[in-house]
Parts: structure tokens; sequence; C-alpha cells
């Protein structure tokens, strides 16, 4: 039986569920202390003087001035500092670092700090400061537009969101020979490498090793650099190992958020529904540095005109600076917001011609030789219109949206696609590498992508044990250590299957022809030990020029579509959702459990983004920063999902699989806000609270 | 101060408004029961006292003096229920999987899908949207009722 396609046991074991697999929290080191970060209490202004108000005995303190190399958390530029020196320009940023072996000491120390505070921008539209701006041309959109029979406006918002992985953010940093290691719950490794080599100069050893990790989700990919520079920090002078684990408010206040934004849309079409004219304005707030902000907004606009075919595009992108933490990374990486602002649109676009939104969607969706917004001509494995299809049999949608109408009862759908692995010669630069060892015993997989609950390990060793012909018990799957793993990248942007996968699976043939006839074991008993190592090499066929942003934006795409069927309470504007229909094509399901657990997880967490889930910012800082009163769904809340795989292989992927994680990010929350328009509600921002609701709705 | 823990006496010297999941974290060694909001929002420290799902972090140690607690160690290391969250992919990342376990144990032989809603509406799961772990919860019901034999008012 091949392993792939089959879902077959996990390679996790049985730690997750019987209590002993070890997260950060639940590591311990002889004589490691407890570390804390003191955090700015201002949005905007500069420090004047800090004081230790405790008496420092036993206390390890950190400011700046311990930083022997660059004080920068180097990503993909170098504005970020790990301990601010004098200019403070967001809230919660961090100060000042103390450790000590008692954590109840540790959290009485106060400390006093002076500011001179200055003017804070918290309003994205009125930033004067631009991180990143992207122009997307195709055609000519003004002469289009004034030539369409219909011309459709509208602007569209969303909020903050919070990743709410289960384990909080944590890292132990362990003082070893030579320089420091650094444990802890972290999406990209090499990630916090970098920043730990930078910070720490090039006489320091560094490596950092993954633990257990409890979600992610993208909260896990940029941020941990920052903590774990703090931890070595602490570690270095005070010659201890030093665990720094966030609680949950200081993990919501501090760390990053999805970008919220406001996206305006001017669309042209004939009445005959063809789509002639699409012209997108998208603004991101980035906060108060850059750090990811360049690449959330280049996925967010090349995403932003839907899976739509359309000769003439204008899609214009701003990610601007304001004083509040840094945004960063959370599955869908822009694509969520600018999805759900067009197929809102299309919605309303709809309502404009008198005609039925499926229709529409049909007749514009794109298909294999159509080109997309930046010129990419699609190809076989372009499923837009096998997913509308078989969304609208599944749901029954045609019969519920009639049958819905006047009762407390609504449906409503959306389109959508998701660019797999970086964007555009992402993954040229990258160079991601994997490795193979071969063992006495079978072969070892020696990656940096780490397994964050989606299934790593265990979907690299089918993709292995099917390629090299050994059998799935035979592979075994090490532990991210920076020292001993081949650097295959960060597990983001959807890549671990589709890209890591695909070098794992070139590894396992380079093995084979080594190995002839003989298995593992019996090569193993006769020449010994050895490894393949290999870089990844894009399809050859992918042109894309960063200038112009024209060409192949991705090797492929994945396809969805969701239909949300709600009760909306008529007094109140409560909505509860009652059924989604999730039809998702993404190549090929290695395991198909794991697989339709990332369709299910990834639904829920857009219902939460639709419907539940405020952010509220008071002077810069999230004032609800409990789970109290930011609330994701419970059992109660969440819906029946009812989960549909289709086939459409792609020829690049290992055994035809594209990316996934992210997908199901997508559709949710438009199909949400579409389900409201059916029952009469012109909502268009989430999270459709029923109190943004009510404001939606004329008395 | 003496509670029953997974079925053996405990003896802790500890303060007694000491949260009982800092107790059984770091004084009696057992880690598999999770911290993930300090608030009782979440569920990932639910254990049993007395037989009921608590949230570890809420509860005082000074309140568990000579009752039983029961957190996912006792369990054992080979829980069938434990193997259906891993094959049925209810546990995705793992941490909220031992609060879904224990929160489960109070569930009848046959619960319906409203009763498991119910019974973990206190726990919260990122990761899977919760129909996995209905499902692993299910399939352990069905095969813990394959193997018991069927009293006659049964059929």
């Amino acid at each position: 039986m091949p392993a792939v396609g089959n879902s077959v046991s996990r390679k996790d074991g049985i730690g997750k569920a019987n209590g002993r697999a070890l997260y950060a929290d639940d590591i311990t080191f002889p004589g490691m202390i407890h570390g804390r970060t003191i955090r700015a209490t201002i949005p905007c202004g500069s420090i004047r003087s800090v004081r230790l108000a405790f008496d420092t005995t036993g206390f390890t303190v950190v400011d700046h001035l311990d930083i022997p190399g660059r004080n920068i958390v180097d990503l993909i530029e170098q504005d970020q500092p790990f301990l601010v020196e004098r200019e403070v320009r967001h809230m919660a940023e961090p100060i000042l670092l103390l450790a000590h072996e008692n954590a109840e000491t540790l959290n009485a120390a106060r400390v006093e700090i002076e500011y001179e505070e200055a003017e804070a921008v918290f309003d994205p539209e009125r930033s004067t400061q631009l991180l990143k701006s992207i122009d997307i041309v195709k055609g000519d959109v003004d002469a289009a537009l004034a030539r369409a029979d219909i011309v459709v406006e509208g602007t569209y918002r969303t909020g903050h969101q919070e990743h709410v992985y289960i384990e909080t953010n944590g890292v132990i940093a362990v003082p070893e020979a030579g320089g420091v290691a650094v444990y802890g719950s972290i999406q990209c490794p090499f990630y916090a490498l970098k920043a730990l080599k930078c910070m720490l100069g090039p006489i320091t050893k560094v490596r950092v090793i993954q633990t257990e990790t409890g979600g992610g989700f993208g909260g896990k990919e940029e941020y941990p650099s920052m903590i774990a520079g703090h931890a070595a920090l602490l570690a270095l002078k005070s010659n201890r190992p030093v665990k720094i684990i966030y609680d949950r408010v200081e993990d919501m206040i501090a760390t990053t958020k999805r970008h919220p934004s406001i996206v305006r849309h001017r669309t042209g079409v004939m009445r005959d529904g063809r789509i002639v004219a699409m012209d997108v304005d998208v603004l991101l707030d980035g906060g108060a540095y850059i750090t990811l902000s360049p690449v959330v907004l280049s996925r967010g606009c090349i995403h932003a005109a839907g899976p739509y075919r359309c000769e003439n595009t204008h899609i214009r992108g701003r990610a601007v600076a304001t004083n509040t933490p840094p945004n960063g990374a959370f599955r869908g990486f822009g694509a969520p917001q600018t999805e759900f602002a067009v197929e809102v649109h299309m919605e309303r676009v709809a309502e404009a011609l008198a005609m039925d939104s499926v229709t529409l969607r049909a007749m514009n969706a794109l298909t294999p030789g159509d080109t997309t917004a930046t010129g990419q001509i699609l190809r076989e494995d372009t499923s837009a219109l096998m997913v509308l299809d078989e969304a609208v049999r599944r749901s029954d949608f045609r019969r519920k949206r009639e049958s819905y109408r006047g009762t407390n009862k609504a449906i409503g759908l959306a389109l959508f696609f998701h660019g797999a692995g970086f964007t555009g010669s992402g993954e040229r630069y990258l160079k991601s590498r994997a490795r193979l060892d071969l063992t006495a015993t079978g072969v070892r997989i020696a990656v940096g992508s780490t397994e964050i609950g989606q299934g790593t390990r265990t979907m690299h060793a089918q993709i292995v044990s099917d390629a090299l012909g050994v059998p799935y018990g035979d592979i075994e799957v090490m532990q991210p250590d920076t020292s001993l793993v081949a650097d295959s990248g960060p597990t983001v942007a959807s890549r671990t299957c589709m890209v890591v996968g695909k070098i794992l699976e070139e590894c396992a043939h380079e093995m084979r022809t080594t190995l002839g006839d003989l298995s593992p074991a019996e090569y193993h008993a006769q020449h010994g030990a050895f490894s393949v190592e290999r870089q990844y090499e894009p399809p050859g066929w992918i042109e894309w020029d960063d200038a112009t942003y024209r060409g192949d934006a991705y090797a492929t795409y994945g396809w969805g579509c969701d239909v949300a069927e709600l009760e909306i309470d008529p007094d109140t504007f409560e909505v509860r959702p009652i059924k989604l229909t999730a039809v998702q094509e993404f190549g090929r399901p290695i395991h198909p459990a794991l697989a339709r657990g990332q369709i299910e997880g990834g639904t829920a967490q857009g219902l939460g983004y639709a419907l539940l889930e405020r952010v509220v910012m008071k002077n810069g800082a999230m004032a609800n920063a409990q789970l109290t009163n930011y609330t994701i769904p419970t059992t109660l809340d969440t819906p029946e999902i009812d989960v549909v795989m289709l086939d459409n292989p792609y020829p690049g992927g290992p055994f035809g699989a594209k990316g996934l994680g992210e997908l199901p990010m997508d559709g949710p929350a438009p199909a949400v806000v579409n389900a409201l328009r059916h029952y009469g509600l012109d909502v268009r921002e989430i999270p459709a609270t029923p109190e943004l609701i009510a404001q939606c709705v004329s008395y | 101060m003496r509670f029953v823990l997974n079925g053996h006496p405990e003896d802790v010297d500890a303060h007694p408004m000491a949260r009982l999941l800092d107790v059984l974290r770091n004084q009696c060694g057992l880690t598999g029961t999770k911290e993930g909001c300090g608030e009782g929002e979440c569920g990932a420290c639910t254990v049993l006292v007395d037989g009921d799902p608590v949230c570890s972090c809420l509860i005082p140690v000074s309140q568990i003096e000579d009752s039983a607690v029961v957190t996912i160690e006792g369990l054992g290391e080979d829980h069938p229920l434990q193997h259906m969250f891993m094959n049925e992919v209810g546990a995705q990342c793992g941490i909220c999987t031992p609060g879904m376990i224990m929160a489960a144990q109070v569930l009848g032989p046959a619960p319906t899908l409203d009763e498991i809603k119910a019974a973990l509406a206190g726990n919260l799961c990122r990761c899977t949207g919760y129909s996995a772990i209905y499902r692993s919860i299910k399939k352990w019901k069905i095969s813990t009722r394959e193997l018991t034999p069927r009293r006659r008012d049964d059929a």
C-alpha cells in the first residue's frame, strides 16, 4: 500500500495525546532562571530615564548596551531593534530585560521609566510613512472604465486578527561551549538563527532547536526571533539557562497580528456580465516596523482582483506605518483581506447588473489559458469553475437561496484562490535545501521545516517512503536543530509540502539510484551511512519581474469555494453559522485526514475572523488582550463543516500536491458576509459583530 | 497538604492560594496539563477533581485537600481516546489535547453530537475546527461499546 494518499499513522507518536510531548514551558534545565520583558507604556516618544526601583540582588538586567552585535531583528529590512535605545514607536515595545531564579520576585520588580511623549499616528489613512508600495498594471483600466456599461464602486474593511495559538510564545536560551542554544516554540528556526547571529556577532556560536509547538498560524514566524534574542542576551549575561514564557495578555499585547486593511474597488462591467475593468486600491496597516509587511502587501495585491479574468486591471497597494505593534504573518498573508473585499464586491456587482452572482462568477472565473492580473498564463491546474460548480451543487445553493428568502436564514458564497509557495522569484532566491540520511535502520529526514500541528513530519515521511520505495515505518524525522538539519526555508506560505516535499522527493530518487536494488539496511551493512542533500529548483518556465510585477506570481494556485449558511436573530443581529460547505482543490492530498484537518481548522479560523474576533485598540494597544473578551470560535460557535477535496494534480509538486495550509482561510469571511447580504444586510466590514451589523441597518 | 493524585496519595508543601495548575506542573512534575490563558477560558489545563472537569488554573490548591485529582498522566500512556485523537487528527498541534481528553471523560457511553459539544464548550482548539475532535470521541465511544458485553436491556 502506498503511503501517499492514505491516512497513515502519524510520526508525532502518542505524546501529544498522553501529555508526554514537551513544549517549551514543559522543559527545564539545571540552574534555569526566568526572564521578563519590561515594555513601553506609551505609543510614541522617547525615553528620558530608566530607574530600577527594586533591590537588584540576584537579578540579571539587560539593556541595549549589552548587545554585542547589531541591535536589529534582521528580517527583510533592518529597522526593528531588540531593545529600545531611545525612540519608542509602539506600546509594549521591549526596553529592558530582567532575569531571576524566583518568578514571583521577578514579577514584583518595578522599573520606572520616564518618557517624552510625541504625537502618535494610529489611523493608517493618516499615516505619512510608507513602508512599501506596489503597482500592478494590466491593459488600460481608465479607458475600460470609460466604456463599461456599469461601474460599481465600494470600500471594504477588515480588522486586526490575533492568532490565538493555544500555546503562547516561549523560548529557553541555554549557554553552551562558545555560545548559546535556543529552544523554543518557533515556526522558522533559521529565521531566529539569522537574527541571533546578527545580534550576537560572529564570535558567538548559536543554534536554534524547535520544541513541540502548540500552534503557529504565522504568529510564530518572525516574532520568536525577538524573544530568542532576549533570552539569549539574558542567558549569556547570567551564564545560566533562561526561560521566557509569555502569558496570554503579554502575548496578545506585544506580538504580531493580521494586518488591518481598507480596500477600494471600482469595477467596470458590460450588461451581459463581462468584467472589463478592475481598479483596486489596497491599504494595509503595517504597524510600527516593516517586519514582513512588504511581502504581505505583495500577496494581498496579487490576489486582490480575485479569481477572475479581466484584461484591464490596475492594483495599487500601500503598506503604511502606525504607532501600533508591528503586524505580521498570519495564515493567508494578505490574501484573506483582499479576497474578502473582491468577493463582497462581486456580490454588489451582480446586484447592479440584476444578475445571479453565481452566473456572474462562472462567466468571469479564471480558466486555463487566461491571464491573471500579473499577466501569468494559467495552466491546466486551474480549477475555479470546478470548485464553484461542486459547491453550488453540493450545498443545494440555488434552491436554498430561494427558500431562505424571507426567513431568518441566509446563504452566501465566495470563490477564491491562493498562490502556493513564495511569491515571484522568492523560491529562487531562497535556495531551500533538504537532506536525507541513510542510517542502519532506514532513512532520516533532516530539514528545518517545523511540525506545528499541520503534519509536516508525517507528510514528508510519506513522500520519502513512496519515492524511495522504503516502508513508511523505516523513515524517521529529525527534530529541527539548525546545527544538524538542512535549511529548507521557513515553514510558511503553504510551501512545506509542495516545495520542501518536492526536494525530499528528489533526494529520495537520488538515494534510490545509489542504493540500487538494496534496502537501506542492506546498503548500510555493506557500505555504511551516506547522505543526499539537494536544493530546490523552481520549474524552469517561471518568469517574474520584481520591478514591474509582471509574470508568474506563483508556480500554482489552490482553488476554493465556500458556502455559508447562517441563522440571524432579527432583533439582536446575532449571527449563528449553521453549515459551511468548503470545496477545495489543492492538487492531491498526501494525507487525507491531515488535509481535511487543515480545511476544517482554517475554515473555523475564517469564521472567527468573519464574525467574532475583534481586536479593540486603545491608545495603540490591544484593550481586550484576554480570551475572555477576544473570543475565538468554541464548539458551540462552530457549525458543521462539509469538506470536499477535489483533485487536479500539479505536475511540479510531490505526487501532484499543491500548497494547502492557507487556502481555507480566504473563503469563510466573504461567504458569511455575502450570506448577510442575502438576508438584506449591507455589511462591508469584518468582524461583523452584532454591533457592527446594527450600524449597517437603516431604520 | 494532602490529596490523591492519579490514584496515589500526594503531599505537597504549597501556598494555599497556589494555583493547582502550578502545583501539578512545578511541584508534582506533571507537565501534561497545559496553561493556555490562565483565566479559565481555554480549558487547556482541565483536570478531574472528584470526577468533575475543572480548570486547574482557577483552583487554589487548598480547595482540593483530600480530593481525588486525575490528570492526563492518570489515564496512562496508552488510553484508547489518546490513540483516537492521533488517528482521527483530533490532535493537531496537541496543546489543547490533554484538556480535551480530560473534559471528554465525563461523557456517557453513547453521547449525541450536542452532548459532546456541550461537554467541550469550555475547551478551545485553534487548529481543528473541532470536527475531528468529535470524530475522535465518537469512534472511541463506539469502540468502547463494542468491547463491552451488552446487557440484555441495551438490545
